[in-house]
């Protein structure tokens, strides 16, 4: 013991400790020791190591989920704010957006498939004339455009609440079994799944502000192929406008705009095909395409079939129309990943439309005579985008 | 238009977390301290103390700063996003933020220039993209 104001100097203090102990076992018995617990690690690892590892996942996958969350409430209180801005409603709509964000579509039974694609076409024009409805409850003083862009606004808000939803049942899933495989299954595709909510939370402040997304490429093709022409409506939402192109006659379609929409492109191919009594020489469709990783950002392509996303519908109506009057089909698509086809139309992408354009006139040249009649079908969400 | 989320986060440490790392920062120093009085009594046990507390700092520095910035992470971003007017008389351009209602081919305010009627030909946004990966392919 020290006396009491006598200086402990305590590196003295812990070589004295550490003496004795040397003293006490000898340094064999440390080394004795130190193999003893490295003998302890590694069979702790080979019994709980899986259960480690899920501990890992589960931190892991905790902090995508509080990520999730917090772009979730902001995008619920986006559209809360956009529809009160825009909607000016009498009452808080509040309730009434928690209610469509838990939304679901069923789709139709495929165990007898022939018929189906009318079956889909019907439950998703159901879903969109409720859609179209409860944004009119929600929002009396929208206009047309803006109630199209507040439809796609709780759509985007809708998505981001299920992403939520299913990552957190995967979470609670794993933490309530301790199942490595459970929380595994989610870990794995985790980023793919975090890019994508990064994407939607971006489109939500494309959609409550009305400006032109990524997905919009080919219906910024047409519209700006048939500025300046009187242009007609046609099935479903969509817009027609005969052009003079290359010595031809250019039948450009093109969804409805300036509001958030995407048509019923199958059904303004087929009213324009059976209008000309199927005397149509080539279909072009211009769309947006998810890109690789490694291609570039706008890079436009070429090939041959029907450029269309969604369910299928307009696809196969489109595809019917082809084999009733053998109609050659040609696509051009602009290359873009999943986060610009829903957020603000990049600059890359805009300047691919002169390309684009430049790709129709050739295709055009190169296989139709002058004189034949043509169609050229701008794919996509034309929100931001008149004609 | 740009907008940055200012709201805070709905987030949270874990207390015990914070504490690990304070209590191994405050272990950390405590051992650079020893470091330091051993120096000329036991040099080598002085450079595993030192060797110890640099580890311990460098961890414990490492943990907060990687809690700050995934709480920083979690801003919703948007780049501001640009519409182009051109006018239709003397082809003058100029591009300033987009507006709520703005919509490509929407006529526009009279032009600056010859006070000529304009149109709204572009709206985008321009992203700098962050330095290529030096990778071959």
């Amino acid at each position: 013991m020290c006396s009491e104001g006598e200086f402990v100097n305590p590196t003295a203090a812990l070589f004295n400790v550490q003496n004795k102990v040397t003293a006490q076992f000898g340094s064999d018995n440390v080394s004795w020791v130190l193999n003893i617990l490295f003998y302890v690690i590694f069979i702790v690892f080979i019994f709980y190591g899986q259960r480690l590892q899920t501990y890992v996942m589960i931190r892991e996958v905790e902090g995508s989920l509080y990520k999730l969350k917090y772009i979730k409430e902001e995008g619920r209180k986006i559209t809360i704010e956009t529809i009160k801005e825009i909607g000016k409603p009498q009452t808080d709509p509040t309730s009434r957006v928690d209610r469509f964000l838990e939304y679901f579509t069923i789709g139709p039974q495929n165990l007898d498939p022939a018929g189906i694609v009318w079956k889909l076409e019907h439950i998703l024009d159901v879903r969109d004339t409720r859609f179209k409805d409860e944004v009119k409850l929600m929002a009396p003083a929208a206009d047309e455009t803006q109630t199209n862009n507040l439809e796609n606004t709780l759509e985007a808000a809708s998505a981001l609440n299920f992403i939520y939803k299913v990552i957190r049942h995967y979470y609670l899933l794993g933490k309530k079994t301790l199942s490595l495989y459970v929380i595994m299954q989610i870990q794995m595709i985790l980023p793919m799944i975090m890019k994508e909510a990064e994407a939607y939370a971006s489109a939500l402040k494309a959609f409550a502000y009305g400006q032109p997304i990524g997905d919009g490429a080919g219906a910024l093709v047409a519209a700006k192929l048939m500025h300046g022409y009187e242009t007609r409506k046609v099935e479903k939402d969509c817009v027609v406008a005969t052009v003079p192109f290359e010595g031809r006659t250019a039948f450009v379609i093109k969804a409805e705009g300036p509001g958030g929409n995407v048509g019923k492109p199958g059904d303004a191919v087929k009213q324009v095909v059976e209008e000309n009594e199927g005397k149509i020489a080539m279909i072009v469709m211009i769309d947006a395409a998810l890109k690789l990783e490694g291609e570039g950002l706008g890079e436009v392509a070429e090939g041959v079939g029907a450029a269309i996303g969604g369910p299928g519908v307009d696809q196969f109506k489109i595809e019917e129309e082809l084999v009733k009057y053998h109609i050659p089909i040609n696509a051009l698509v602009v290359k873009e990943d999943v986060g610009d086809a829903v957020s603000p139309l990049r600059k890359e992408i805009f300047d691919s439309i002169d390309t684009v354009i430049e790709r129709v006139k050739q295709v055009v040249s190169e296989r139709t005579k002058e004189g034949d009649s043509i169609i050229i079908a701008g794919i996509g969400n034309t929100i931001g985008i008149g004609q | 238009m740009s907008q940055t989320n200012a709201s805070a986060p709905t987030t949270r440490i874990s207390a015990f977390l914070l504490m690990v790392v304070f209590v191994t920062l405050a272990l950390s120093f405590v051992a650079l301290i020893f470091a330091a009085y051993a120096l000329d009594q036991n040099t080598e046990a002085a450079y595993v103390l030192m060797l110890l507390g640099v580890i311990g700092v460098a961890i414990s520095t490492y943990v907060l700063y990687q809690t700050r910035r995934r709480l920083s992470k979690l801003k919703i971003v948007v780049p501001p996003v640009l519409t182009t007017l051109e006018c239709t008389a003397c082809h003058e351009k100029y591009t300033r933020e987009f507006v709520r209602g703005d919509y490509i081919f929407k006529e526009g305010e009279k032009c600056k220039k010859c006070g000529g009627r304009t149109l709204i030909t572009a709206i985008y946004r321009e992203v700098k993209d962050k330095e290529k990966d030096k990778m071959p392919f």
